[in-house]
């Protein structure tokens, strides 16, 4: 059976921390892996549209020599004709050794391994899990802060449906000593079972809040979320909810100086353009991260070592 | 009231009084050829009233299914007219196609032919999520 990562808890603490530690030697030396993965074959299968997670798995494998294949929507897949998750996998991993799959439906890649020869990264399933995104949060707190404990981290805006809020607590949940505040509209707080899963049998503080404000002085990372349209059945309420929190350079004062502000993008309006040139922005600097630590986690279930 | 003991067969004991008759349909004991005695209300000096089924021929039961059903059912596997063995139940860790999850966004919603499964996340609040999106379903029965 190949290995998958279908979850980010499907990796230990131990093996999250060897991938950010490869992820830091490919941004230091990246001449060292550039041929690590010559004539092994990537496929992007994503059912659903996506800029930053299709293009930064390519660019991954293309850095590290391989070369990639798949497709950037389903109408373009043999799932227009009806085809299912299992047999559009079972057919690509016939051709490729590793294969990064993204589809609106949640549990798809859980189903997919089941009919897969080559290991499946999952790249995103609906609004459940992101687990390359969270890799991505964690290397980039572990570059801006220098460690993954010892902090208090705000999450705000769509904590419903908000996927990578969901693997990011829970992965976080993992490390010692973080205080978590979840800043939300009553309407997208953060799911009961999350808290009980992830919060609540270790004992981890948090605190629930509608008002943006009033903590930002205690954070030393925030967590910005977009609202996301395509999770909600009704537009009336999408529109009800969509500009809850925009954070603004006034609203920065009372922050710390060494605040880290992370989003996993794309961004509607809930972060101003211009946060952008304010230090403590590190949305851009994450983007980056996104490419290495996934360069790190192909490498990992390739069994590949340099 | 008297019901003929069986040869050969199985005897569910101990079922929660009012649950045989849904046992009975998710055991599928309609499509049986054999005669099953479904018995009502049973005075029971543990339970009060229990409800009991007998089935006259030997078969292979799905004891997930039991298990999830009502994992306090003794199961009593009955050869030449003689207890042969007594199977206690429990909440089983894993179900293959016994409950279908609800969540209109899970892949098994889209695809019905993928098996549903659901693993245990709660013993005590009887919790099992679904395997796929991890949607919760409380105990249904």
């Amino acid at each position: 059976m190949p290995r998958n990562i279908i979850d980010v808890i499907d990796l230990s603490v131990a093996e999250i921390d060897q991938l950010i530690a490869t992820a830091e030697d490919i941004i230091a030396n990246p001449v060292k892996y550039q041929d690590a993965c010559a004539h092994k074959q990537l496929a992007t299968l994503f059912f659903e549209p996506s800029t930053r997670t299709r293009l930064s798995f390519e660019s991954a494998m293309l850095a590290l020599g391989g070369s990639v294949l798949g497709f950037s929507e389903a109408n373009s897949s043999s799932a227009a004709k009806g085809e299912t998750v299992g047999d559009t996998v079972h057919t690509v991993s016939c051709y490729a050794d590793i294969i990064a799959m993204r589809h609106p439906k949640e549990g798809a890649p859980y189903a997919a391994a089941q009919f897969s020869e080559v290991p499946i990264i999952n790249a995103g399933d609906g609004g459940h899990n992101h687990p390359t995104q969270t890799l991505t949060d964690l290397l980039t707190i572990h570059r801006e802060k220098g460690r993954l404990d010892g902090f208090t981290i705000g999450f705000c805006g769509d904590l419903k449906f908000g996927r990578t809020v969901h693997s990011l607590v829970n992965a976080l949940s993992r490390y010692g000593n973080i205080n978590f505040v979840l800043i939300s509209p009553e309407e997208l707080k953060l799911p009961r079972y999350v808290k009980e899963q992830s919060l609540k049998p270790k004992g981890i503080p948090y605190t629930q809040t509608t008002d943006l404000e009033s903590v930002i002085p205690q954070l030393d990372i925030l967590y910005m979320t977009r609202v996301q349209r395509e999770r909600f059945f009704n537009e009336e309420d999408y529109l009800r909810l969509k500009d809850s929190y925009i954070l603004t350079p006034e609203k920065l004062r009372s922050a710390k100086p060494d605040l880290s502000i992370l989003h996993p993008l794309p961004r509607v309006n809930e972060i101003a353009v211009a946060v952008d040139k304010d230090p403590r922005a590190a949305y851009w600097k994450q983007v980056k991260n996104g490419k290495f630590i996934r360069m790190a986690l192909i490498l990992k279930l390739l069994g590949i070592e340099v | 009231m008297n019901i003929d003991s069986i040869s050969n067969g199985v005897v569910l004991d101990h079922i929660q009084s009012g649950k045989s008759m849904e046992i009975y349909q998710h055991l599928h004991l309609d499509r049986l050829d054999c005669q099953v005695a479904i018995i009502k209300n049973a005075r029971s000096a543990h339970m009060g009233r229990k409800d009991i089924i007998k089935i006259d021929s030997p078969m292979e039961l799905d004891l997930d299914v039991l298990g999830y059903i009502d994992a306090s059912i003794t199961v009593n596997i009955i050869r030449d007219g003689k207890l042969k063995e007594k199977k206690h139940l429990e909440l089983p860790q894993r179900l293959v196609n016994v409950i279908r999850c609800k969540n209109p966004r899970c892949i098994t919603t889209a695809e019905p032919q993928l098996d549903a499964v659901f693993l245990l996340s709660d013993p005590e609040r009887h919790t099992y999520r679904c395997a796929y999106c991890e949607t919760a379903l409380d105990k249904q029965f």
